[in-house]
């Protein structure tokens, strides 16, 4: 590692020029885009450090993003990436998957990207449970377009859509991707950068569609609006509200309230027969005829 | 219990507590955005924002030792919230304190 140290009397604090990580990192497009404390960092912080513990070859990690904040995930990893058109990750992550089976694919992406333009696209996924682990990053609105109101903005929340209150009600993604059939939902905070870490890890070792749902402050976007003040703020507000309930009913962790307690934790952690699975048993029946 | 144990438990405890993690923190200056996240999320409280500012003119958090009562132990918890991958710690070698 190529570092310039220098002892600084006053500040005793050591200058480097490169972090452990960079080797994972295209280090010509840092500093990245994102905002004074925005969570996508710390995500894409947890997601090298589980590849680094699990030693995973990074030449068979494939992470695919949409379009959106977070969507430039996948132009900053130095693992083979692709920025897909919006709201199209999974059908091109399905498509790596299914061309590729040796592949290790992880959709990143943001809560509109996911749910709202691709909303059709993760359900699929899920019903046919297709392996591939997606983090979605949810801060409650669009932050990248000026902060409009997306399918997880909560009741009442103020957004450059909604001036007067946002009166429709959000999804509860925990309970959607169940629901549809996904083989592993967990939340974390982007506070909880260790056991979101433990959590990708976690997945990283299943098999089938996992889902991973990250809070993450948007103090521009939507924090500005709705006076949750700075990101520092979001986070105390974390640490103060989260409750952690392993395997809780994922029809009682809906956010629809952002100034109450919320559950977060591994959900749902089971085992079935993925499409490739499913696709190999039929195959080997139809050659044995 | 033998005879005698008491005094051993006793001895291993004092031991323990003499051997302390010591680390250094590395900042890459241009590249924070004064999030603070640093500062205020680190369990030893071993951070303050600084009067000194960077390229982008945001303030820069400073390391504040007190021996003994504040030092940084090395759990690299800044590291993992630092959202622009500007600072990290590293544990020092046994020899150089």
């Amino acid at each position: 590692m190529n570092r310039d140290i220098r002892d600084i009397e006053d500040r005793c604090m050591y200058m480097a020029e490169s972090h452990p990580l960079d080797e994972y990192l295209r280090q010509d497009r840092l500093p990245h885009i994102w905002c004074t404390g925005c969570g996508c960092g710390e995500i894409l912080t947890a997601y090298i450090e589980s590849i680094i513990e699990l030693k995973i070859d990074p030449d068979k990690v494939a992470v695919v993003s949409g379009i959106g904040c977070i969507g430039r995930a996948a132009g900053y990893l130095k693992f083979d990436s692709f920025h897909t058109t919006h709201g199209r990750p999974i059908p091109f992550a399905t498509g790596l998957k299914v061309a590729n089976p040796k592949l290790d694919v992880t959709v990143i992406s943001g809560d509109g990207d996911l749910f709202a333009i691709g909303g059709n696209h993760i359900i699929h996924a899920a019903r046919r449970n297709i392996e591939m682990l997606i983090i979605c990053s949810n801060n409650f609105t669009y932050g990248m377009t000026g902060g409009q109101f997306s399918p997880t903005t909560p009741v009442d929340a103020f957004t450059t859509t909604t001036p007067y209150g946002n009166c429709e009600k959000p999804f509860n993604l925990p309970d959607l991707m169940a629901a549809a059939g996904a083989t592993y939902v967990a939340r974390w905070t982007s506070l909880h950068v260790r056991r979101l870490k433990d959590s990708i890890k976690e997945a990283l070792m299943r098999k089938g569609l996992r889902f991973i749902e990250v809070l993450t402050p948007c103090p521009t976007g939507f924090g500005k609006r709705n006076k949750l003040g700075s990101a520092i703020d979001t986070a105390k507000y974390y640490q103060d509200h989260m409750v952690i309930k392993h395997d809780a009913d994922t029809r009682e962790v809906g956010l629809e309230d952002p100034r109450a307690d919320f559950i977060v934790g591994k959900f749902v952690d089971i085992e079935k027969e993925t499409y490739l699975e499913a696709k190999e048993r039929i195959r080997s029946r139809e050659v044995k005829k | 219990m033998a005879k005698g144990t008491m005094k051993y438990i006793g001895k291993g405890l004092e031991e323990k507590k003499e051997k302390k993690a010591h680390a250094k923190v590395y900042l890459i200056k241009d590249r924070c955005k004064g999030c603070n996240f640093c500062i205020e999320f680190c369990p030893k409280q071993v951070l303050v924002e600084s009067k000194e500012f960077n390229i982008k003119g945001y303030y820069l958090p400073k390391l504040v030792e007190i021996p003994g009562e504040k030092e940084c132990v090395g759990c690299g918890y800044c590291s993992f919230i630092c959202p622009e991958f500007a600072i990290f710690a590293e544990l020092k070698d046994e020899e150089e304190h």
